[in-house]
C-alpha cells in the first residue's frame, strides 16, 4: 500500500486519485442513466432496442477520463456510458433515448447512435466494429494536419472477429496513427460466450500480429484503466502509434431489452457482481481515508439526482418536428 | 491554351489542381502514391505531395473507406480510391451504413466531404467480378451523390466539383474510356457543376439519355439515324444522384419519344427508375412507350463476343429508334 491520494496510483491496490470521488460520482452516473433507461422500457417510452452497460462502468470512465475534448472517441451501440463519460450531457442523452428535440441528434438516431461532436464523442455505431475504421480516420486527419489529438475507439470482444478490426489495427500501425484501440471485453458477444467464438483467451495477444503494444488490465478498476489509457495516449501524442488495451468487464444484464441471459452458468454473475467496479472504487476511497462512508453515500445520492433532473428534463422537451425527418440528407 | 489529356491522364490533373488549392485534400488507396495507380490515374501526385498527403493502403477497403469517413468528419478533404468498383462490395457496410447516413443520423452534427473513386464498367475483358456497372447498387441508399462522367472535360470537371463537395461523392471512372482524349486548360471554370446534364446533341425525333459508354454508342447511332431523317437528341446526365430530370422533361416537351441507353441490367437501375419517374409524374409528355436499353440480366461474361453481345451495341440502338418512331 502507498501514500493516501495517491496520483501515481497505477491501481485500486496502490490507492485512490486525489479526484476518486468525481471518478465515483461520474461512474454513478451512469450507472442509474442505464437504471431508469432499463426502467423506461418497461414503462414502453423507449422504440426498438437498447444495450445497457451496467457493470462496465469503470472502463467507459477510465478510458475517457483524461481525454481532452478536442481528442476524438467512438464506440459501440453499448455506448451509451462511453458517451456520457466523454462529456455528453445526460439530459441530451436520455433525450435522443427518447426521441425527443432536446436529444443529442434531435430524436433522428436513436439509442445506438449517440453522438455529440461538441465533445469529441464522434459516434457510437450500431454495426459490429464498424466504428473502427472511423477512428482510424479521426486520427489520419490529426496526423496530417500536425495535431496532437488522439483517437480512441472503445468496442466488444465480438468486434475482434469482424474484419473491420483486422484492417483497422493494421493500418493504424502501418500508419503510426495517434490511436489507442480499447477491448471493452464483457465476455459475451451478444448471447456466445467468448470461448465459443474466439480460439485464444487473451485477445490483447492479437495486438503482436499488428506490431503494436497490447495492454491487459482489470476492467473493473477505473484507477487502473485510467493509468493504462494514459501510458496509450501519451504514446500515441507523442507520434509512436497505436495501442491496443483489453480491459476484461462483466455485462450485468442481457444483451438487449429482450435477453434475461438464460445462458450465463450458475454462479458466473454473482462472481463478477462481487468485482462491481463502483463498489470498488467506494471502498477503496474509505479504506484509504479519503472519504467516509456518508460521503461516498452522498456521492451516489448527488449522482442519482443529477440523472433524475436530467431524465425529467428530456422528459419534458417535445418530440421533432415533423419537418426534421426531411433534414440534413446532405449538406 | 488547353492541352490533350486522355480520360486516364486528366484524373491526377483534377485531383492535383484541388490539392494545390486546398491543404485539406488527401489521397488514399491500393498501389496510388509510389506506383501511380493500379490504372495509372494517379501519376506525378505522390512525387508533388509527399507521403503525408498522398499515401499507399493496404488491401483493405473497409479501413479505406472508413478512414475517409472519420478523416471528412473531422477536417479532411479525402479522395479514396478502392480499384475496381466490384470492390465496393468488400465494403459496402462502410458506403451503405456509415458514409451514407452519418450526417443525418447525428442531425447535421457532422460534414462528410469525401469522394470515392472507383473504375467502373464493362468491355475491357475482366470478367464478371471486375466490369460492373456499380453506380446502380447504390442508387436506393440516400445520402449518396453518384456521378459518372463520360468525357474527358466532364471528369475533370466533375472530379474537381466532387472533391470541392461538403457531401460524400461516389465517382466512376469507366475503364473502357480511359484511351479517349480531350482538352482542358486546368481552368477553375471548368469545374462542372453535380447535377446538371448535358445535351450532346440536339435532336427532335427521340430523346436519348446515355452515359459513359453509352453515351458515345447513342451519338454514333444518332449519326446513323440522321442519315435517314431520324433525329436523336443525346444527353448524358453526367450525375446519377443528383440527376437532372428537368433537363430530360424540357426535351420530352420537343420529342415526346424517351430512349434509356445504359449498361448494366434494367433492374434496380437508373434508368429504370428514370422511367418510373416520367411515366408516373409526367405521362401526358410521352407520345410512345418509353424503351430501355440495357445489357442482359446475367453476370458480365468475358469472352470478347460474349462480353459485346452483354453490352447495347450501336445497332441495337438503330434499331429500336427506327421502332419507337413508327410507334
Amino acid at each position: 500500500m502507498t501514500s493516501l491520494n495517491n496520483l501515481a496510483a497505477r491501481s485500486l491496490t496502490d490507492g485512490v486519485p486525489a479526484d476518486a470521488a468525481d471518478l465515483l460520482g461520474r461512474m454513478w452516473q451512469i450507472r442509474h442513466f442505464e437504471n431508469e433507461v432499463m426502467s423506461l422500457f418497461s414503462k414502453n417510452l423507449v422504440r426498438g432496442s437498447t444495450h445497457l452497460c451496467q457493470g462496465q462502468e469503470a472502463v467507459s470512465v477510465g478510458v475517457c477520463w483524461d481525454l481532452r475534448r478536442t481528442d476524438f472517441m467512438t464506440c459501440t451501440y453499448r455506448g451509451h456510458g462511453a458517451v456520457i463519460a466523454k462529456g455528453a450531457p445526460l439530459d441530451g442523452s436520455f433525450g435522443e433515448i427518447l426521441g425527443r428535440q432536446i436529444g443529442l441528434c434531435g430524436g433522428k438516431g436513436g439509442s445506438m447512435h449517440l453522438t455529440d461532436i461538441s465533445v469529441g464523442a464522434l459516434g457510437s455505431n450500431a454495426i459490429v466494429g464498424a466504428h473502427l475504421p472511423i477512428s482510424v480516420g479521426s486520427a489520419l486527419s490529426s496526423q496530417v494536419q500536425g495535431r496532437d489529438d488522439v483517437s480512441v475507439t472503445i468496442f466488444g470482444d465480438g468486434s475482434t472477429n469482424i474484419g473491420a478490426f483486422h484492417e483497422s489495427l493494421n493500418l493504424a500501425a502501418v500508419w503510426k496513427l495517434p490511436i489507442v484501440f480499447v477491448i471493452e471485453n464483457n465476455q459475451y458477444g451478444e448471447y456466445s460466450p467468448l470461448a465459443s467464438t474466439t480460439p485464444i483467451d487473451q485477445l490483447v495477444r492479437r495486438a503482436d500480429s499488428y506490431g503494436m503494444p497490447g495492454v491487459l488490465v482489470d476492467g473493473n478498476d477505473v484507477v487502473a484503466v485510467r493509468a493504462v489509457m494514459n501510458d496509450a495516449v501519451g504514446r500515441a501524442r507523442l507520434g509512436l502509434g497505436p495501442t491496443l488495451i483489453e480491459a476484461p468487464t462483466y455485462r450485468q444484464v442481457g444483451h438487449s431489452r429482450s435477453d434475461p441471459g438464460a445462458y450465463r452458468p450458475d454462479g458466473e454473475l454473482e462472481r463478477w457482481l462481487a468485482l462491481d467496479p463502483i463498489p470498488r472504487l467506494a471502498s477503496a476511497m474509505v479504506t484509504f481515508g479519503v472519504a467516509t462512508s456518508d460521503e461516498v453515500a452522498a456521492i451516489e445520492a448527488s449522482a442519482r439526482t443529477d440523472v433524475l433532473s436530467a431524465l425529467d428534463r428530456a422528459l419534458a422537451s417535445p418530440i421533432p418536428d415533423d419537418g426534421l425527418r426531411l433534414k440534413d440528407v446532405f449538406a | 491554351m488547353t492541352t490533350i489529356y486522355n480520360y486516364r491522364q486528366v484524373i491526377s490533373k483534377a485531383i492535383g489542381d484541388e490539392m494545390r488549392a486546398d491543404p485539406d485534400v488527401v489521397l488514399f488507396g491500393e498501389d496510388v502514391a509510389a506506383a501511380g495507380g493500379a490504372f495509372k490515374t494517379t501519376p506525378g501526385l505522390f512525387e508533388e505531395f509527399g507521403p503525408n498527403r498522398v499515401r499507399d493502403t493496404p488491401i483493405s477497403e473497409q479501413a479505406i473507406v472508413g478512414a475517409a469517413l472519420g478523416a471528412a468528419m473531422t477536417g479532411l478533404r479525402p479522395v479514396a480510391e478502392i480499384m475496381f468498383a466490384d470492390f465496393a462490395g468488400v465494403c459496402f457496410d462502410q458506403i451503405a451504413n456509415q458514409v451514407a447516413k452519418y450526417r443525418y443520423m447525428t442531425n447535421g452534427q457532422v460534414r462528410v466531404p469525401l469522394v470515392i473513386r472507383m473504375a467502373n464498367g464493362a468491355g475491357s475483358g475482366f470478367g464478371a467480378q471486375h466490369s460492373q456497372s456499380a453506380e446502380n447498387w447504390f442508387l436506393n441508399i440516400p445520402g449518396l451523390k453518384i456521378v459518372t462522367p463520360g468525357t474527358v472535360a466532364d471528369l475533370y470537371g466533375l472530379l474537381r466539383a466532387s472533391i470541392r463537395d461538403d457531401n460524400p461523392v461516389l465517382f466512376f471512372e469507366h475503364k473502357n474510356l480511359f484511351a479517349i482524349k480531350g482538352e482542358i486548360a486546368g481552368l477553375d471554370s471548368e469545374i462542372v457543376p453535380l447535377g446538371v446534364a448535358a445535351i450532346v446533341r440536339e435532336g427532335t425525333d427521340i430523346t436519348v439519355v446515355a452515359n459513359q459508354q453509352m453515351r458515345h454508342r447513342a451519338l454514333e447511332a444518332a449519326e446513323i439515324l440522321a442519315a435517314e431523317g431520324i433525329s436523336l437528341e443525346v444527353i448524358d446526365p453526367r450525375t446519377i444522384v443528383p440527376f437532372d430530370e428537368e433537363t430530360i422533361l424540357e426535351s420530352l416537351r420537343r420529342t415526346s419519344r424517351l430512349m434509356i441507353v445504359q449498361e448494366g441490367p434494367r433492374d434496380g437501375s437508373w434508368g429504370a427508375s428514370l422511367v418510373s419517374r416520367v411515366v408516373t409524374d409526367n405521362f401526358e409528355l410521352l407520345d410512345a412507350p418509353p424503351v430501355v436499353l440495357s445489357s442482359e440480366e446475367t453476370p458480365v461474361p468475358y469472352a470478347g463476343n460474349l462480353e459485346e453481345l452483354w453490352l447495347t451495341s450501336v445497332s441495337e440502338i438503330v434499331e429500336a429508334a427506327r421502332r419507337q418512331v413508327r410507334y
